[in-house]
């Protein structure tokens, strides 16, 4: 049956943790689960990952750990054993004094976790000083000592600093450092690396994982991101709709995978040492009460069949440690991670140049951030700008789309320099270049439909009005692959991928020649990424379209671009051909971006 | 504006310490700022004060009405104690000269400097919205922590039910219900109104200052608490509350120090709002317990046309309501890290 029906014993003897049949429901709506049977051992020194889309239910399972759930959903069922207790049985008070000490956290956005009106150093010592562990000095040589271990100085003045006065990496290394102080055996991780750049994700990771192997802490690492998980953990959860469809070691589940949706979700990812051709999931994640009867899966599921619908799966066996809900598990033959694999673009091929940037410098106000930028896009190409955060990638994009008017130097369309702002260019070239956004929440007005969202650019550029435009907007939506159903709706209705498609259709309304695309994908789920990139490829084949496509994800970029500018503190470092770049990058900054990426292959 | 960066190991420690050294002369400059704002608002105010009593129309007729005709010495003395003679910006630097340093006239009611007889009520104003101020902050404070405690269960619905009820009701009811209760109908516990001779303050007798205080708290303590209250739902909804939880800090200390620390700056300016109207003078609170504040005499002075009163006592409210909202500004930075590292660095 499951892993934790197996073993027991193993679960009393050692100082682990283990979840049994969870259940997790809404308070509001009985009979629906948010999660559900659940079984899953975290051993001692040993990471976990816990890998899902957005709703899987992956977060509410990480926090059951030290007995927490969210405002509006419940425990309804389940044990979690920790050294012979059941933290969900003990009174609260008990679980209390878990927390921190036995069961530890580190948070999503550890820059909205950390109290912006208390200094780091009393919140890392907090919790011990409540508890009474320790004095004064050793509670503080403990913090130096903790900051110290994950890379970070140590002295009063930073101890002193509050947390917006620290970056990124630094508040997310801080949050580990605080977590780790009281010498927990277990530490539930969620998605700690998300918006963090990759050097700075790499040392986080790298860190982790050290300070888990060598105090011998058993951890749970919840994330949307399989390429972190392949790095990081030794043995993967996947999670589907409240579901653990598959279990096993790491190598299992990235050479084996058996369930259909880990296999799906491993093809939408892309790869850092060849080019893919990404795919998505059809359909969406469901929410709680709207997943189908029988496997939560079927619905997707390239492999399903009557069965499937009929009965929830089991999760059993298929080798010792690795187990799949799924009833064709042993029908649908094997998986290789190469499928999907397509040639890099040849360097030599013909280029018919449409944009041209030359010595472009762009300032704001006084400062200068970017500095003397060259590059061309030629026509049907995707050319990735990539960098870390910081690195001036969006803020070139933005003078090409007319965003920003601070800059010198030269961005010529067709051989005619573009104005500086959209207002001083022309109607032509303000719809033949269309810019799409990175937030699909932010970028959507939320009280106009989507008829009107995407008929807007239509109407604006005179290409059509009145009914031949809603037959247009239909004909787009159906390119994105998105029904007409959703013409009526509100943005508010749609999810993320969703309305990206919508973002997109609204810049295709313009019939435009270049897209610059600002990390249109990083607010997505893997999976809808894969779709979106798939949608990309397929309008830049049709129609010809150039890309400008910004973006932090080199494994991204391989799959997406034929050209890669390398940006590094507003300069370029590298540029050339995708292929060239990335497999014999010649500057030490590239060497570091690729070294830190997190890959499967 | 240059930014210095130091040569760095990584590319993530390169945010700057925050610059002790420059702090202090940072403070000063932002304080001596916003003192001149200060200084300049009220100079304006004192323009619009100065132009709406005597500028506009005669005063002296205004003043004297129906005798304007007849009492021709009466006219005559008012234009040379207004100084109307002379030109209206001769006149206003004189009046802004005098008021300065200190002589704010003489009130034309009953001859008598106004100095001297507003000094007593605006003491006892001051005195009445500190009282009121210390009861009713820890007050409206408390009552917004229960609350949130009990977040929309039935405690919740029922305080905020009886808080909307109290800001609904204006002042001088809930002054009315209290007298009736506490000294006449009901019980005769406390005194109804206050009596003070001249150069005699009201709490000389602490009795009769309850009820005036416990009414102002009841006008006040219901706005200040909901705000609060809904700053510290949203706070305990924060990611680092959550966190807090979740390494397990006792809830109390949760909610003492790291909700009510986040909840209390949106909080203090409402306070600062709200003192600032009551030291303009709750007239009607001051009508119902007769109590010798600012208001009553600013009510007289502008139904006498009593001139250089109501220019005084306006001034001076002004006055109140810039200093206070001057320090709740300095209070909310002070208590905002963000805010605060911004200025000093």
């Amino acid at each position: 049956m499951s892993t934790a029906a197996q073993e027991p014993t193993a679960t009393r003897t050692t100082s682990g943790i283990a979840i049994e049949d969870l259940r997790i429901g809404l308070t509001a709506r009985p009979g629906v689960d948010v999660v559900d049977d659940i079984d899953l051992v975290l051993r001692p020194g040993e990471v976990v990952g816990l890998v899902g889309e957005s709703g899987s239910g992956k977060t509410t399972v990480g926090t059951a750990l030290l007995g927490y759930t969210r405002a509006g959903a419940a425990i309804e069922r389940g044990k979690i054993l920790f050294e012979d207790k059941d933290v969900l049985g003990l009174p609260w008070q008990q679980v209390r004094q878990l927390r921190g000490e036995e069961i530890a956290y580190v948070p999503q956005d550890p820059a909205s976790a950390l109290n912006p009106a208390i200094r780091i150093g009393r919140q890392i010592v907090e919790l011990m000083e409540l508890r009474g562990l320790g004095t004064d000095e050793s509670r503080l040589q403990g913090a130096r000592d903790g900051l110290a271990e994950v890379g970070l100085p140590n002295d009063d003045e930073f101890l002193r600093r509050y947390s917006h006065q620290l970056s990124g990496g630094q508040v997310q290394r801080v949050a580990l450092a605080m977590a780790f102080l009281p010498k927990p055996k277990v530490l539930v991780l969620d998605e700690p690396t998300t918006g963090l750049d990759v050097t700075t994700q790499g040392m986080v990771l790298q860190t982790m994982g050290e300070l888990c192997r060598t105090h011998g802490v058993a951890a749970l690492y919840v994330t949307h991101d399989l390429a972190v998980i392949a790095n990081i953990a030794d043995r993967v959860a996947v999670m589907y709709a409240g579901q653990i469809a598959e279990l096993g070691d790491r190598d299992t589940i990235f050479q084996s995978p058996t369930h259909p949706y880990t296999r799906a979700l491993l093809d939408s990812i892309p790869h850092l040492s060849q080019a893919r051709a990404l795919s998505g999931i059809p359909g969406r994640t469901p929410a709680p009460g709207a997943r189908p009867s029988g496997c939560r899966f079927n619905d997707r599921c390239e492999y399903a069949i009557d069965e499937c619908r009929a009965a929830v799966p089991e999760l059993h066996d298929v080798t010792p440690g690795h187990s799949v809900r799924c009833i064709r598990a042993g029908e649908i033959g094997t998986w290789d991670i190469s499928r999907g694999t397509v040639p890099d673009t040849d360097p030599d091929k013909k280029r018919d140049i449409i944009l041209s940037l030359e010595d472009l410098g762009v300032f704001y106000g006084h400062k200068q951030v970017v500095f003397d930028v060259n590059f061309d896009l030629g026509r049907a190409e995707v050319v990735a700008l990539v960098g870390e955060s910081g690195s001036g990638k969006t803020t070139i994009s933005r003078c090409v789309g007319g965003l920003h008017k601070e800059w010198t130097g030269t961005i010529a369309f067709e051989g005619n320099q573009l104005g500086h702002g959209s207002r001083k260019r022309s109607v032509d070239d303000r719809k033949r270049i269309q810019y799409i956004f990175q937030n699909p929440y932010l970028s959507l007005n939320p009280r106009l439909t989507i008829e009107q969202i995407v008929k807007r650019p239509m109407e604006l550029f005179g290409i059509a009005s009145g009914k031949a435009a809603t037959e247009r907007v239909v004909e787009l939506l159906d390119q994105v692959a998105l029904g007409p159903a959703v013409l009526k709706y509100q943005a508010s209705r749609l999810s993320g991928g969703e309305r990206q498609r919508v973002a997109i259709a609204r810049a295709l309304a313009a019939e435009p020649d270049v897209l610059v695309c600002d990390e249109i994908t990083s607010a997505l789920d893997v999976s809808v990424q894969g779709s979106i990139v798939a949608l990309l490829e397929s309008l830049r084949v049709s129609r010809g379209i150039s890309m400008l496509f910004v973006t932090h994800n080199l494994a991204l970029v391989r799959s997406i671009a034929d050209r890669v500018q390398i940006l590094n503190t507003g300069r370029v470092v590298e540029s050339g051909p995708v292929v060239q770049v990335m497999e014999s990058p010649q500057e030490e900054y590239t060497k570091r971006l690729l070294a830190n990426s997190p890959r499967i292959d | 504006m240059s930014v210095d960066v130091a040569p760095v190991e990584h590319a993530f420690e390169e945010v700057a310490p925050p610059k002790g050294r420059h702090g202090a002369a940072a403070w000063v400059s932002w304080i001596a700022r916003r003192l001149g704002l200060a200084v300049l608002t009220l100079w304006l105010v004192s323009i619009l004060v100065f132009v709406a009593t005597t500028a506009l129309g005669d005063p002296v007729r205004a003043i004297l009405g129906k005798d304007y005709n007849s009492d021709k010495a009466r006219v005559a003395q008012l234009t040379a104690q207004l100084n109307l003679d002379e030109s209206l910006v001769t006149r206003y630097f004189h009046w802004l000269g005098n008021f300065l340093t200190g002589d704010f006239g003489t009130s034309i009611a009953n001859q008598q400097p106004v100095a001297g007889q507003i000094g007593d009520n605006v003491v006892n104003t001051l005195v009445l919205v500190a009282i009121s101020a210390i009861v009713m902050i820890p007050v409206a404070f408390g009552i917004a922590m229960i609350s949130t405690n009990y977040r929309r269960r039935r405690p919740d619905t029922v305080i905020q039910t009886i808080l909307l009820m109290l800001a609904a009701l204006p002042e001088f009811v809930v002054g009315i219900l209290l007298v009736a209760i506490f000294s006449t109908t009901v019980f005769h516990w406390l005194p109804a109104v206050t009596i003070s001779g001249p150069g005699q303050h009201p709490w000389n007798e602490p009795k009769t200052m309850i009820l005036p205080v416990a009414t102002l708290v009841l006008a006040v303590a219901p706005y200040v608490s909901r705000i609060v209250r809904a700053n510290l739902l949203e706070v305990l909804d924060s990611d680092y509350v959550e966190l807090a939880r979740l390494k397990g800090i006792p809830e109390r200390v949760v909610m003492r120090k790291h909700a009510l620390l986040n909840a209390i700056v949106p909080g203090i300016q409402v306070i600062a709002l709200q003192l600032a109207w009551l030291a303009g003078g709750v007239v009607l609170v001051e009508k119902v317990f007769n109590y010798p504040g600012v208001g009553n005499q600013l009510v007289d002075s502008v139904q006498n046309h009593d001139v250089p009163m109501v220019q005084a006592l306006t001034l001076i409210i002004a006055g109140v309501y810039v200093v206070v909202n001057l320090v709740a500004d300095l209070l909310s930075i002070l208590l905002t890290p963000r805010a605060r590292t911004a200025i000093s660095s």
